[in-house]
């Protein structure tokens, strides 16, 4: 393609007679054409087209809660600090921070070109608004826990109501000083002000608007972009904001967002032309990877899928037994599922922390490193150690939220116990919100997992099995786990701590670590700048170009 | 007639009553709430978030105030799950798309079903006869979500003539793909009924006699034959027109038209209580007056119903 487009120009400027005048003119005409950084011939026509899975539950930052939501508040709105291609802090609204030796004060110096979309300047004032916005109880938002695990001062009381917003630590020393004060000392706080929720919103504009605020016409927003069209369920358009500070640094004029509900839909769009940014559908990447090598993609994501053993009150008693549990953990032969089932560059979970993960290194677990014949001739000793076998079978409840893909891994996984072990599981699929009741009131012996991470760093996974976690189903408790993970919260190096809970997981197994997942999609050759090396996917639409064909 | 109209309005409106308090019942009987989720909220989160939206009164109370915001205020309350619209809003958005391309695929359905059956029976076991059951057989078993992929493939794919999806603002290129999705099993629907009301009619004494007089053939056709023939005709319309312009779940997602279908199934799973609850009124009020609208055509088809 460069040397087809070097060859126009060669030709061109021999048109124009003198070589090396014409050599310089095309390059002058070029450079308004071209990326500044990388030098490649831009294309005329700058508008990204991507598909959405489901409608954006909304576009408010304090009250958006789901991925694709959160795609569009990325560009309409920005935050303190950005994040690069790699996930790296980069300033945003903020052009650095300070911090106490404790880490529980931090200072924020805002950037004083930075304006709202009506040309109004964002100042420290904004953010305190947003953030005492998020956590009111008046504004009901469903990620008000974030302010919570942010340990903003008085966040408790101010979230119960007992305290009124004021109180939340959290002030502008001037318009462009913004001055937080936490409960704990928390060394990753700038990577929490990446997250959509604690993005500036125009308290102007909300009063104004009530809930109408985010609509097209009412809408005021700080960043790359702003939304121009919004039609529920079919698209939503975003263009250029021209009041935004680094507006001559954006190349995309223009993305569009598709809402296409069916993956195979999607798809057959994507080739058709109509997107830049498509799905793969389940068991479809290999096939699209050999037909378009350069255009299916694959790379880790920092998610695990999972199996809860349920070790509470309700649970069976023989999953109480460490022996049981490693026994049907073992059993499984996790490189079926990746290379077999899933096929789409998915990679084998012996731990509940992705290997991607920032500041974690995957600990070499005994059973990790085990061959797969190895691991079944250990799985079947543990169980018969615990006295499971012929004379004594052993059946358990395997449950699972219906998707055809839960249900292949399923089958597998449970023919796997079969016939190493003789065990038997009862498969039970369900809807998946009475899956959530369900799971939650700890009423199975075994449920499907899957869970990604709020932020890059391991806490996010590993404290899913403290004792307090709201998110351990299967009521999974050990006193030394919860030491670990709060120690973790004070310390500036926290490997080893987390290297140990891992440890302990191989060891107690109350979840079988299955597989960690992969980002799959379609995107356009011509399409530039995607950030494969971000694990969280927190991409931005103005760090993105189409280069010529 | 009046007297009958006005009967019929009153026993709706208790009727619609009994569909609301049903639903309503139904709906909150379902294991999961609207904001059930992998991640569950804090509790103090959850209580903050079930206040703002009533969810936190005693159920008979919230049906009360549901109920009286409907009736007095035409108010249907926001949506629990799109945070930013009311479920006016989605209505008002997604039933105008609906209704567009349900009212053409009806158009289509009726003006290709109804000739074709007519057709067919009156050249009944000719080469004609056999192909239009052909056609309609064939269109029948051939379900949306079957023809809706394949017409992608061939259309978007292959020849690149027509958009793969989308609304468009409701222009014919992104019309006609829904619509011969959507249609094709009603028109052969109504293409074998028709037939075989046509059938028998053809056979009955009166057409015999219009023969023995003499009439012309389109005369015996058009004033005496199709007319009755078309009485179950009618009555299969009915259900029809209240489904085909309540909108297509399928038809919505495969072709982003954006259209109230996809809403009211995913309303369902997402147990966004205001959006399912909205929806099922609507389909429901469209049930009662579209049946009643058939029962007054049938007066109109047959001189021997009175009312």
């Amino acid at each position: 393609m460069k040397k087809e487009l070097q060859m126009r120009y060669f030709a061109k400027s021999l048109a124009g007679g003198v070589l090396l005048a014409a050599t310089l003119a095309s390059t002058t005409v070029l450079a308004a054409g071209t990326h500044p950084t990388t030098g490649e011939a831009l294309a005329d026509d700058q508008t990204f087209t991507y598909s959405m899975l489901d409608e954006h539950s909304s576009i408010d930052p304090q009250i958006v809660e789901d991925v694709s939501g959160s795609e569009l508040v990325r560009d309409l709105f920005e935050g303190l600090m950005n994040q690069d291609a790699d996930g790296n802090l980069v300033p945003g609204v903020a052009t650095g921070f300070t911090t106490n030796e404790a880490k529980d004060v931090y200072t924020f110096t805002l950037r004083k070109d930075a304006r709202w979309s009506d040309g109004k300047r964002v100042t420290a004032g904004d953010f305190v608004y947003a953030w005492r916005r998020l956590a009111d109880p008046a504004t009901a938002s469903p990620y008000s826990w974030f302010a919570d695990i942010m340990s903003l001062e008085g966040v408790g009381d101010v979230m119960s109501g007992d305290a009124d917003p004021s109180t939340l630590g959290v002030s502008a020393i001037d318009n462009h000083t913004l001055e937080v004060r936490l409960t704990a000392s928390l060394p990753y706080f700038a990577l929490m002000t990446t997250h959509a929720s604690t993005f500036p919103s125009p308290q102007w504009a909300i009063e104004e608007h009530g809930d109408d605020w985010t609509k097209v016409g009412n809408i005021v927003s700080n960043g790359a972009y702003v939304l121009t069209e919004h039609i529920p369920n079919e698209r939503s358009v975003r263009e250029r904001n021209t009041a935004y500070w680094d507006n001559d640094a954006t190349i995309l004029d223009k993305v569009v967002a598709l809402i296409i509900n069916d993956e195979n839909t999607d798809l057959t769009r994507y080739l058709a032309g109509e997107l830049d940014k498509g799905t793969v559908p389940s068991g479809q990447y290999l096939r699209l990877k050999a037909e378009y090598p350069n255009q299916a993609t694959s790379f880790p994501r920092l998610c695990t899928y999972y199996y809860s053993f349920n070790v509470s009150e309700s649970g069976q008693e023989a999953l109480k037994d460490i022996r049981v549990r490693q026994a049907l953990s073992y059993a499984v032969d996790r490189s079926v599922i990746t290379d077999k089932i899933l096929q789409a560059g998915q990679t084998q979970a012996f731990t509940f922390t992705p290997g991607a993960t920032a500041g974690f290194d995957v600990p070499e677990v005994d059973f990790g490193v085990m061959t797969q014949a190895e691991r079944n001739a250990k799985a079947k000793e543990l169980l018969a150690d615990a006295g499971y076998g012929a004379d004594n079978p052993l059946s358990i409840d395997l449950l699972y939220n219906t998707s055809e893909s839960h249900k292949k891994i399923a089958i597998a996984i449970s023919q796997m116990w079969k016939e190493t072990l003789g065990v038997t599981a009862t498969l039970a699929n369900i809807e998946w919100k009475t899956f959530l009741q369900v799971r939650g009131k700890q009423d199975f012996d075994v449920a499907r997992g899957g869970w990604c991470g709020d932020y890059n760093e391991a806490s996010t996974f590993l404290d899913l099995l403290t004792t307090k976690s709201g998110y351990n189903d299967g009521k999974y408790s050990n006193a030394e786990v919860d030491a670990l993970m709060a120690e973790a919260k004070t310390l500036s190096d926290t490997k080893a701590n987390y290297t140990r809970v891992e440890e302990i997981l191989a060891t107690e197994m109350p979840v079988i670590p299955i597989y960690h997942y992969a980002g799959v999609f379609m995107l356009k050759e011509n399409l530039k700048g995607w950030p494969y090396g971000n694990v969280e996917q927190n991409w931005y639409s103005r760090n993105l170009y189409k280069i010529a064909d | 007639m009046l007297n009958y109209v006005i009967k019929r309005v009153g026993i709706a409106i208790p009727t619609m009553l009994i569909l609301i308090i049903l639903s309503f019942l139904l709906m909150h009987a379902a294991p999961g709430g609207p904001f059930t989720s992998d991640r569950p909220l804090p509790a103090q989160v959850l209580a903050n978030i079930e206040a703002k939206y009533g969810l936190d009164q005693p159920l008979w109370r919230q049906m009360i105030n549901y109920v009286w915001g409907v009736v007095t205020q035409f108010d249907f309350g926001p949506s629990f799950k799109y945070k930013d619209r009311t479920v006016n809003e989605i209505i008002a958005q997604g039933f105008p798309i609906t209704l567009k391309y349900g009212f053409l695929s009806f158009i289509f359905a009726i003006g290709v079903g109804i000739p074709l059956g007519a057709i067919a029976a009156i050249r009944q076991n000719t080469w004609i006869d056999y192909l239009a059951v052909g056609v309609s057989i064939g269109a029948q078993v051939l379900p949306n979500f079957v023809m809706a992929p394949l017409l992608v493939i061939v259309f978007t794919l292959w020849l690149g003539w027509l958009p793969g999806g989308g609304w468009g603002g409701g222009s014919w290129e992104y019309l006609i793909m829904p619509v011969i999705a959507l249609s094709t099993s009603y028109m052969a629907s109504i293409a074998r009924i028709t037939r075989s009301s046509m059938l028998e009619v053809l056979n009955t004494n009166y057409i015999r006699t219009a023969k023995a007089k003499g009439l012309p053939t389109k005369t015996i056709l058009l004033r005496h034959a199709l007319k009755p023939s078309l009485l179950p005709v009618i009555s299969y319309l009915g259900p029809a027109f209240v489904g085909l312009i309540t909108g297509s779940v399928v038809i919505d997602i495969y072709f982003s038209t954006g259209g109230m279908g996809y809403f009211f199934v995913n309303s369902a799973m997402n147990r966004d209580y205001s959006v399912m609850m909205g929806i099922t009124i609507l389909v429901g009020f469209l049930t009662i007056m579209f049946s009643l609208v058939i029962d007054l055509l049938y007066a109109w088809v047959d001189p021997k119903i009175r009312y």
